[in-house]
Formats: C-alpha cells, structure tokens, sequence
C-alpha cells in the first residue's frame, strides 16, 4: 500500500496552471499506477502538461511523438539490420555481437532508465488503428521480449505514462479499460487570466480584460470552423502589446484577427458580426 | 453498498469494466479520497473513459447517491438482526398473496415509522423489518415491491433474469459504433503486393537472407509495397425517411472519410432513387449535381460500390418513367433501369440498408426493397450485416 505521503504529489508548476479535477486525476494514476489519458480541445495544453509534471516531481522527460506510419515496435527497440550488414561487408565492428544493433525506442529507453522518469505519448491517435492494442501489454506488464537477443527488458522504475488524444480517431475500449481518463475543459475566463499572467506577468489589466472579453465573444460566435485557442490568444496579446494599442479599442476593431482566426470564412463570419 | 452503484452504472448503459471497478477499490484502499467530491473525481476519472459519457455518470451518480442517505438512518441494532443466519425452518406464506402496492415515498415515511417503533427482531410476518415473511421491509422475503434492507436477492424468478437479458452484449446483431465500422472497413482492402505492382520496395529479410547465401557479397531483393488498392465509391440517400438513421448513416460516412488506406473515396447523395444525376452534397439541391453517365465515365469498374439507403419507396419512383418525386425532373428511364445500370457498370457493389432485416417483409416499402434486392445484395447496418458485404465486395469478380 501507498502511504498518504506520495499522494497528492502533483500540484502544478510556476509556469503550469492546472485545475483541481485535473490534478486529482494525475495523482490517482500515479498512485494506480496506470497511464492517465488526456483528452481535449487543442490549445488546452494536454501536451505542456506531462512536462509540467516532470518539472513539479523532478523527473526526467521522454516523448514519443507518434506519427500516422508509428508501429508499436519503434517504441520498444529497432534491430539496425543495415548497419549489421554494412559491418559485415568490412568488418569494422564484432558482427556476431547483435545487442550492438538492437537500438532502443522510447518505451524502452524509460524502461531502462536509472530512476523514474515521465513519458509522454504525444497524440496516440494518429497512428493506426490497432496501435493502442499492440502496445496493451507493455504498458500492463511493463516488460518486453527481444527475440534476437533472447532478453527481457523489464521497466527498473515504473515510468509515469501520459497518453494524449485529440479524438481523430476512437480509442479500443480495450486499451481505454487500462487508462484513467481526464477531459481537459477549455478554462474559463478567470483560469484564462492566471494563464496568460504566468505567460506576460506585467500585461495591463485593461488591456487583458478586454482581449479576454474579445477572445470569448469570437469563441462563441456561431459557425466558426477553428475556434482560437489558447496559445493563439498568447500570440494575440504580444502583438497588441507591441502594437500598443489602446485598450478601448480592441474591442471594437480586433485588431490583427489573422493571428485569432486561421481561416478565410471564419474571418468572414468575425467581419459580419462583430464590426 | 458500492457494488450497488458498480451495477447502477452499468444499468445505465455506461460501461463499466470489473477491472476498472477493481482499480476504483485499490483507489479506495489506497485512500486517494477524503470526501464525497474526491470520490466523485475518482470514479470518473477511473470508470468513464469518454467526455461524451461525463454527462451519462453525472446523472447516475447524482441519482443514486440522492437515496445514500436513507441507507445510514436505519439502526445498527436493526443491522444486527438482519445479518443473522437464516432460520430455515419458516414455512413459505400460505394460499393467495395480496401483496399491497404502495408509492416509494410512502413506503420511505412507513419505515422511518417501523424503525421508531420497533424492538426486536422478527422473521416471517407481515409488518416488521425482518428476513422473509411479506413485510414491505428486510430481505428474503416475498413482498415484490418491498426494500431490501441487507441479505441478497433470493426470492428472484428465473423468467425475470431471462427477461433482464444480461448478455445482450454479446449479441453481434446489435447496431454499431464508430469503431465496429472502422473496422469492419480496414478488412476492406487487397495489398498491391497481391497484385501486379512494380517493385519498388527495399525488402530487407530477403536481401539479408540472399547477401549471407551469396557469401556476404550484398544482393538486393525488391518487392512491391504493400499499400490499399481498393478505390470506393459511396452513394448515400439523404431523403426525409432516413432520418431516423441519420446517426448511424453518419457514423458510417465518418468512419469511411477516416479510414486513410482507401486508395480513392468519393461520396454522392441520391434522392429515394438513383436517376440521372446523383448530387454532391446531401441537402440534394438541383444543378449541385453530377451525371450519373459522368460517374460511369469517371470511375471504372475498378470502384467498389456502396449503397446507403432505407430502399423505401413509392414503387412508381422505382417503376415507372417519371417517377422522379422532384416537381419538374421528368425521367425517361425508370430508376429500376438506372440501378440495374449502376450494379452493371460496378459488379462489386452492396446495398446497406439502416432498416433490420426482419422488418423488411412487412415494413412500408417492402415492394421496392425486395426489388432493389434482387439487383443489389442487400445487407442490413450491423456488424453482421457490414461484415457479409464487406466480404461480398472483396470477392474477385
């Protein structure tokens, strides 16, 4: 069992705000030890979040940022075959020694690690379909079998594993039976303002109140194919510092709503109903 | 107590694993919660594994932790004598029961009055809280709108669990999700490798297993990649009677636009029955339109053909020339003569219809779908029904 003590171990970073719900989800996966899976809009910074938590617990970060063509296995070892064939070809290296062909992937890499470390699965659901299947016992046993080595990699410390999704394609019930889940919500404008301070400590509260009050009226207008997001809001408000721009008036124009709205018919859509 | 709400869960179709449920106990024991919000944010986060199901446990743990209360009131004297084994030498009622019916609040309020007065404890009997016996209150009894207070459900008659259906689940004629079609349709494919394909392909075993043969001098192996070469074609009716499918039409539609191993996909709209033109979008609006003899002259027979639609229809839509229900589109050529045409020109082809094939005798439109039947196969939207025509698209010609 557990002692209370490594609990609660996740409280957020400096640069990292994180909402109770979300916190309590990634203590009870570490405490389960289970890989929590991390759901939401893009922008809500499901990815920023597993470098927060290595920052908060001091662990060391590994991503494996996973690809429509990532197979199962490059996460656990590749056999360089070429390289062994090039060798042989001119006898630079002991050929017979195979363990020097057997290239680690990421999963592997955190198995082997000297102390725990965070791996982050960077967006599981661009790979193919059956991925999340191929990699059920692994994540469960926390071991694989080199067949060409004849050994056993079997995780020193147990990695804590963060899964991200962006819902491209549905997860097998399988696989999600194995996670804790969390659904990031889009924060609301209070969060949003401590998000943007952590960000641009000396922004002018006027000039903050009314982009925020901008940035959630755009948001909620009808039809918007690609609603701005988080970090699109960030590069929003550099640009109207810099411009210094009078607070009063980002309202009314938006200024540099190409930075907002990556579409031609959304700013349309902004034009028609906000100017 | 909680393996009450494990089944509550489940009675509200969220689907909640016995090994989910075990990690929720090694939470508990763990004591990763501390109050009722905690234990909330617990058992979604380790039971529920959509957003869209967030909304489905909101509601059942509000509801069933509404009632928790009642459950702490009752005494632990009453507790007490409620767990004792049972006497088993109690007689089963006598003659015709009448058993009284009385509403949930009313039976709440009579056993806040039985907790008051009673002091003993009882077995058999009508009107205490005890073990058997036809009182409203206590467990192994016989009253069937009674409470059970402790004890298990014993008195439960085997029509009754039948009826419940607890393997409804495991029934492969149930409609499908999102994820059934996805995969039903990446069975839908034959590899260029089987086909006659350049080789452009770097095969390494081979090349290794050849370079060792040929005394470490190296000797390359080509093959031909292994990539989908099946092209789709998908017409879909968007007519007002298929509205009670759209979902599942439209889940159908999704997972085919993410299924990314089709070597081509494109999908048309048709109104009730296919004539000469098949529309682009599925609002069907005239002059937002393509030939049907354009498709002809543009896809080739290469296309695997799939029909989406209820086939019901006015047999003169079908029939007869001018059929067309669009006021002022005049066909000459009845739509019966247009399908046949289409199955002609494309001979691997289904048609999937939303409608269960036990209703299609005798639902509106039985002439036109038996019709239609004879020209297309016809397999009905489930896992049985997509797997049959995914295999009758792949057979060679």
């Amino acid at each position: 069992m557990l002692s209370q003590k490594n609990f609660n171990q996740f409280t957020g970073s400096t640069t990292y705000i994180v909402s109770k719900p979300l916190q309590h989800a990634v203590n009870i996966a570490i405490a389960l030890k289970k890989p929590l899976l991390i759901k939401g809009e893009p922008g809500t910074g499901k990815t920023m979040l597993a470098q927060a938590i290595a920052d908060s617990l001091n662990k060391k970060l590994i991503i494996w940022n996973i690809k429509s063509t990532t197979k199962a296995q490059e996460g656990l070892y590749v056999y360089d075959t070429v390289q062994r064939l090039y060798d042989s070809q001119f006898g630079d290296n002991e050929v017979s020694n195979i363990k020097q062909y057997i290239k680690l992937g990421k999963l592997g890499e955190a198995f082997t690690s000297d102390e725990q470390v965070v791996l982050l699965i960077d967006e599981i659901d661009k790979a193919d379909l059956e991925f999340p299947n191929d990699l059920l016992w692994e994540l469960d046993q926390m071991n694989f079998y080199i067949p060409e080595t004849k050994e056993t990699i079997t995780a020193k410390h147990r990695p804590i594993v963060i899964i991200t999704s962006n819902a491209e394609k549905e997860l097998p019930d399988a696989f999600l039976r194995r996670c804790i889940f969390h659904y990031i919500e889009f924060p609301d404008p209070e969060t949003m303002e401590e998000i943007v301070r952590v960000h641009f400590p000396d922004v002018e509260d006027k000039l903050l109140a009314g982009a925020i009050e901008a940035f959630y009226e755009i948001r909620s207008l009808p039809n918007i194919h690609k609603k701005p997001s988080t970090s699109e809001l960030l590069d929003w408000l550099q640009a109207l510092m810099l411009s210094g721009i009078e607070p009063e008036r980002i309202k009314k124009e938006i200024p540099f709503a190409g930075v907002l709205l990556k579409k031609n018919q959304d700013i349309d859509i902004l034009l028609k109903y906000c100017i | 107590m909680f393996t009450a709400f494990f089944y509550y869960l489940r009675s509200t179709d969220l689907n909640v694993s016995i090994n989910e449920w075990l990690s929720l106990m090694e939470a508990l024991d763990q004591g990763l919660c501390k109050n009722l919000t905690d234990f909330y944010q617990l058992c979604r986060a380790v039971l529920i594994k959509s957003e869209s199901d967030y909304d489905k446990f909101d509601v059942a743990f509000a509801e069933f932790f509404k009632n928790i209360k009642s459950y702490e009131e009752i005494p632990d004297e009453i507790w007490q004598w409620l767990n004792k084994e049972l006497p088993d030498d109690l007689p089963p009622p006598k003659g015709d029961l009448f058993f009284e019916e009385k509403p949930l609040e009313k039976i709440m309020s009579l056993l806040k009055e039985r907790i008051k007065e009673q002091k003993e404890e009882h077995h058999g009997g009508n009107y205490w809280i005890g073990t058997q016996g036809t009182s409203f209150f206590g467990h192994s009894g016989y009253h069937p709108g009674g409470i059970r207070i402790g004890g298990e459900s014993r008195h439960q008659s085997a029509v009754k669990i039948a009826g419940e259906r607890r393997f409804r689940d495991f029934r492969k004629d149930t409609t499908l999700n999102i994820r059934h079609f996805q995969m039903a349709f990446r069975k839908l494919r034959e590899l260029s490798s089987r086909v006659d394909a350049p080789k452009t392909e770097l095969d390494l075993d081979e090349t290794v297993q050849q370079t060792c043969n040929n005394a470490g001098l190296l000797k390359i192996v080509w093959e031909r990649p292994r990539v989908n070469t099946i092209k789709l074609l998908l017409f879909m009716d968007s007519d007002g009677s298929m509205w009670p499918y759209s979902e599942l039409c439209n889940q159908l539609f999704q997972a085919a636009h993410q299924s990314n191993h089709f070597k081509d996909l494109k999908v048309y709209y048709f109104h009730n029955c296919i004539y000469e033109h098949l529309y682009k979008d599925p609002t069907c609006t005239r002059n937002r339109w393509v030939d049907t003899e354009w498709v002809f002259n543009n896809y080739d027979s290469e296309y695997r053909l799939i029909l989406v639609g209820d086939a019901n229809m006015a047999p003169s839509e079908l029939m007869k020339p001018g059929g067309n229900v669009e006021l002022g589109l005049y066909n000459k050529v009845p739509g019966i003569d247009w399908l046949r045409r289409i199955r002609k020109h494309y001979p691997r082809s289904i048609w999937l219809n939303p409608i269960p094939k036990d209703h299609w005798p005798y639902k509106r439109g039985a002439f036109t779908i038996n019709k239609i039947s004879e020209i297309f196969p016809m397999f009905d939207l489930t896992l049985d029904g997509l797997e049959g025509g995914i295999r009758k698209l792949k057979a060679p010609r």
